[in-house]
């Protein structure tokens, strides 16, 4: 799509038709104490030399790391094949095209992305995304709250164990509208929830939130969870790492009755890690539920020529249809995250996703294994854990130990001690498939050398 | 024009409704309405035990073209509803004053209903429509 300035001449012809003299003259009805003059804290504008000087000086500090941080961004080969694929000229575009009769080519492949996101979280539906987990898990509580109509209480169970981030943004999306999101606490020797800490009798509670793995990287007990939710007549929301739902058991299996809406982070899917973004989010349900889920779906047809064709179906959910009635006003998608996702995925294949997510596993169990054994290093929780696991330290603070990483060039986890004060000096450290054992040994080695020592290092 | 039996009541809202003999209220869309809406996909019936109020939105009917809310035409607790539409949303289309009911409510003042248009009434509103 071109884009073409307005020419002096054109903006004077549309002035003159309708009537004004400037530019200006259009915004007079906007009193002058509302208007800003000035933007306080943006620079004058530089020239394109300058701009590249200045920009290619900021580049120039960046570093190489070592990077065991995950906490909700993971870091994962990227087959080049992926991005080479995706910024061609047919799929390089700012906004998805959905007109069935020009956008074969996308609807095609957001067709495959839902098929595979549905195959892999076992789910009978996918849309074509969302903007990112965060907010997906704040639209699958709208959502829950929506289907599940036997419920009344606007109520929603979330564990402590769902990424803080998540929970922030959850609560700023939902708190306005009437619902209210009580959390449950974990069990702090295993990093899960109990399913015998659970209510007998919980009363009327639209969802349960289910994330797995943890944020902590440990699994939880979703089969027994799940059962209990479905028991006491609540939908069951699973939040997940699609890495892991390689190997994991998947959602559309939990308990006896498998959860009704999966979302999560789409980022491990082919997306770098980037200063937050742009990254995907993802959303899959069951059938029945299907009408009451946000965002675009597209769906497999045929023409008047009897020829297959891919087209956007249930619109009539939308907003664009039922106007102030619609189940979202979420009616875009991140297209280009997603077509890089489709790509990975395809080049992987079911397979390949598995060994990303074993290997991943076993650098994961071979680092903590390495760094439980250093003086002053603590393992926190005892459960089975996918890609992350957390650490104690006896002598330092977690900031000073990961400021001092860093100057090793090693990022060497993220800090949680803000989001769960009574673990103490913890952190949280992931090792994907990108670690080589040297990775994992250099990592050993800087740790016992900062964290063994009893005195502090500032 | 569009068939509206004599022996209905309607709103403004293009609902039927039609006086039992045991004095509940059956309700559905009339011909007019599900002949503007076209051919129908989806039906989400309200829950029996429900109650609401006259005007009140309690059921959505979907079709190709749009989505739109049915209200009830008076007050009252639904006390049975139209599974069948689950599976053939068509029916509405087929035989609106028929098989295509969506539910039936007991009202909460009997006489109500009888406030509602008559037919005649109710071809004159759905005339102004065209």
């Amino acid at each position: 799509m071109p884009f073409s300035p307005h020419t002096d001449n054109e903006i004077k012809s549309m002035l003159d038709t309708v009537g004004v003299k400037s530019i200006e003259e259009l915004f007079d009805e906007v009193p002058a104490a509302l208007r800003i003059t000035d933007l306080d804290g943006v620079p004058d504008a530089l020239s394109e030399m300058q701009v590249a000087r200045l920009m290619s000086e900021r580049a120039s500090e960046n570093k190489q790391s070592l990077c065991f941080i995950g906490a909700g961004a993971y870091e994962h080969h990227i087959p080049a094949a992926v991005w080479e694929i995706t910024t061609r000229g047919e799929f390089y575009s700012a906004y998805t095209p959905y007109q069935a009769e020009a956008s074969q080519g996308t609807l095609q492949l957001l067709y495959e992305y839902q098929t595979m996101m549905a195959a892999l979280m076992a789910m009978d539906v996918s849309n074509a995304s969302l903007y990112d987990g965060a907010s997906g898990l704040a639209e699958a509580v709208l959502m829950a709250i929506r289907a599940n109509r036997g419920s009344k209480s606007r109520r929603i169970l979330m564990p402590r164990t769902v990424h803080p981030h998540y929970r922030k943004v959850v609560q700023a999306i939902v708190k306005n509208q009437g619902i209210v999101i009580e959390e449950l606490d974990y069990e702090i020797t295993t990093g899960h929830i109990p399913p015998d800490s659970l209510p007998h009798t919980p009363g009327d509670i639209a969802a349960l939130i289910i994330p797995q793995p943890n944020f902590f990287g440990v699994l939880e007990d979703i089969d027994a969870l799940t059962d209990w939710a479905h028991g006491n007549n609540m939908l069951v929301i699973a939040v997940v790492n699609p890495t892991a739902a390689a190997l994991l058991k998947p959602p559309g299996q939990w308990g006896k009755g498998g959860a009704d809406i999966v979302c999560g982070e789409g980022q491990p899917l082919g997306i770098p890690l980037a200063s937050g973004g742009p990254y995907f989010g993802f959303m899959c349900c069951k059938k029945a539920l299907v009408r009451q889920m946000p965002g675009r779906i597209i769906g497999r047809t045929v023409d008047m020529d009897d020829k297959t064709g891919f087209t956007l179906t249930l619109q009539a959910r939308e907003q664009h249809i039922r106007r102030s009635r619609a189940t979202s006003n979420i009616c875009t998608n991140q297209g280009l995250m997603v077509t890089a996702a489709t790509i990975y995925m395809a080049l992987l294949g079911a397979e390949g996703l598995r060994r990303v997510a074993a290997v991943s596993h076993a650098n994961t169990a071979a680092l903590m294994a390495k760094l439980g054994a250093i003086k002053g290093v603590s393992r926190v929780f005892n459960r089975p854990y996918f890609h992350e696991g957390v650490v104690k330290l006896k002598h330092h603070s977690a900031y000073e130990v990961l400021s001092r990483l860093s100057e090793h060039n090693i990022l060497g986890g993220y800090d949680i001690k803000d989001d769960y004060p009574e673990l103490g000096e913890a952190m949280l450290i992931c090792a994907t498939e990108t670690k080589t054992a040297n990775d994992l040994d250099e990592y050993a080695r800087q740790l016992a050398q900062i964290a063994g020592q009893k005195t502090s290092v500032s | 024009m569009s068939n509206a039996p004599a022996n209905l009541k309607y709103t403004k809202s293009h609902e039927w409704v039609e006086k039992l003999e045991d004095g509940t209220l059956k309700v559905g869309i009339t011909d007019h309405a599900q002949d503007l809406l076209g051919d129908m996909v989806y039906v989400e019936v309200p829950e029996t035990g429900r109650n609401v109020k006259a005007g009140e939105e309690c059921a959505v009917v979907e079709s190709v073209k749009a989505a739109s809310d049915v209200y009830s035409p008076v007050a009252g607790e639904i006390v049975e509803v139209n599974e069948a539409l689950a599976d053939d949303p068509d029916t509405v289309n087929k035989d609106p004053y028929g098989e295509g009911w969506i539910f039936r409510l007991n009202p909460t003042d009997a006489e109500e209903w009888k406030k509602l248009l008559d037919a005649d009434a109710y071809a004159g509103v759905a005339a102004e429509e065209h």
